[in-house]
């Protein structure tokens, strides 16, 4: 038999591929009927379909991670209300309440957040040579790297008309996750820090809560998937204010 | 119909899947270049054109994404080499881990015969189709197929049936 057109392996694959037409289909399938050593070859390479299937289609059915799910957008004026009326109930309740959360959640904040952000701060703040791993000459870099890491959108806020100005930051191992560190300091070389990290659903964004540790003051909130923890070894109140400036700018933008 | 965004969302696990060849099988790698398709997709949504192929869209973002990930990593280390050097730790502890065979023989393969083969065998697409996404003729699309294929059958097939007859 012959046949117009020699059959190549580029009609075998678009054979296997079921992208031949009819026609030619029915000319391959006739060949293949001549050339058994081709067609055993195909049935192997739809041996290593089968495989690749068997490798590559349990990915579909995994679940979607948080970080990569995509949410509507909330409103920007509903961010902004939200924001003045967090603000507003936070100073009022917050901060001297720790009841606001359940039990299991309280302990879940208490050693993801609020134990590796104190530690954290007693650990670099004295530091006097290598306070930050990025300083802030970086910043832009500093942020998208750390948002990268973290696979969170992370911001530094701007502390500078409480006189604090922003060192640098650095990236952290923490409980079971990773977590970034924004250190500032003031002219009298005081130093606060901002430890941010991601936190397992908590039942709602907390308000603003006080904790302290020996020296050491934190006001720390839940935002979404974030956790912070705002450090310093200074007046609450004073550490309050920033805590909400700190905020009204993760939030309003 | 649905808006755009979630258009998108329904395809995550397609890019999780396509990105997980592309990186040979590393997770974290995979589901940031995800993140960064995913990102730049909803940023140029409004360059989509409504009615036509979202997934080869996407997939070709993705491509694009990786190529150009490639070629800066080409250029030398940037200054981001402390978190490189990290992946690469953990690479190599997870390369410790036994990986079977399939995922082997595909890792082997060099990347544009990956997301081909892809393409072809798992996303079942239409050759013009690949060669528009991968911005390449037609036949080269067909070609690389054919090279990935043999390769994958003689490390899959030929060489386990010789490895049993000198067992025998």
């Amino acid at each position: 038999m012959s046949y117009e057109t020699p059959i190549t392996d580029m009609d075998l694959h678009a054979y296997l591929d079921g992208q031949l037409s009819e026609a030619r289909r029915i000319q391959v399938e006739n060949w293949l009927k001549q050339n058994p050593d081709r067609l055993k070859e195909l049935n192997e390479f739809q041996i290593v379909d089968r495989e690749l299937h068997q490798l590559l289609d349990p990915i579909i059915k995994e679940p979607v991670p948080d970080h990569l799910q995509i949410r509507p957008r909330k409103h920007f004026f509903y961010r902004v209300a939200a924001a003045a009326s967090f603000i507003f109930i936070g100073t009022i309740i917050g901060w001297q309440s720790n009841t606001m959360l359940a039990g299991s959640d309280q302990q879940q904040i208490q050693h993801h957040l609020i134990q590796p952000a104190n530690f954290a701060h007693v650990v670099f703040s004295a530091e006097k040579k290598h306070p930050v791993e990025v300083d802030a000459t970086q910043e832009q870099h500093l942020i998208k790297w750390l948002s990268k890491r973290l696979h969170a959108d992370i911001k530094a806020p701007n502390l500078l008309q409480h006189g604090y100005e922003l060192v640098g930051g650095r990236l952290l191992p923490s409980t079971n996750r990773m977590a970034a560190q924004f250190m500032y300091q003031n002219k009298a070389a005081n130093r606060i820090t901002l430890y941010v990290r991601r936190i397992n659903k908590v039942d709602a964004d907390s308000m603003f809560q006080f904790s302290n540790t020996g020296s050491v003051n934190t006001f720390y909130w839940i935002e979404g998937e974030l956790g912070y923890a705002l450090s310093g070894e200074m007046e609450r109140s004073e550490l309050l204010t920033m805590a909400r400036s700190t905020y009204q700018q993760l939030n309003i933008d | 119909m649905k808006p755009v965004e979630l258009q998108i969302a329904d395809y995550i696990p397609q890019l999780r899947r396509y990105a997980r060849v592309l990186m040979r099988g590393d997770v974290v790698q995979a589901d940031d270049l995800v993140q960064d398709c995913v990102e730049r997709g909803l940023q140029r949504v409004s360059l989509w054109q409504r009615g036509t192929n979202l997934r080869a869209w996407l997939f070709t973002i993705m491509h694009n994404l990786y190529v150009n990930q490639v070629k800066r990593n080409m250029n030398g280390p940037d200054f981001v080499v402390l978190e490189d050097a990290q992946k690469d730790r953990h690479e190599r502890a997870d390369s410790d881990v036994a990986v079977n065979d399939i995922q082997q023989a595909l890792n082997n393969l060099p990347s544009d015969q990956r997301e081909i083969v892809l393409f072809v065998s798992i996303e079942g697409m239409k050759y013009q189709e690949v060669a528009k996404i991968l911005d390449i003729p037609e036949g080269t699309v067909m070609s690389r197929l054919a090279r990935a294929r043999k390769q994958l059958r003689t490390s899959l097939v030929v060489e386990k049936r010789q490895t049993l007859r000198r067992v025998k």
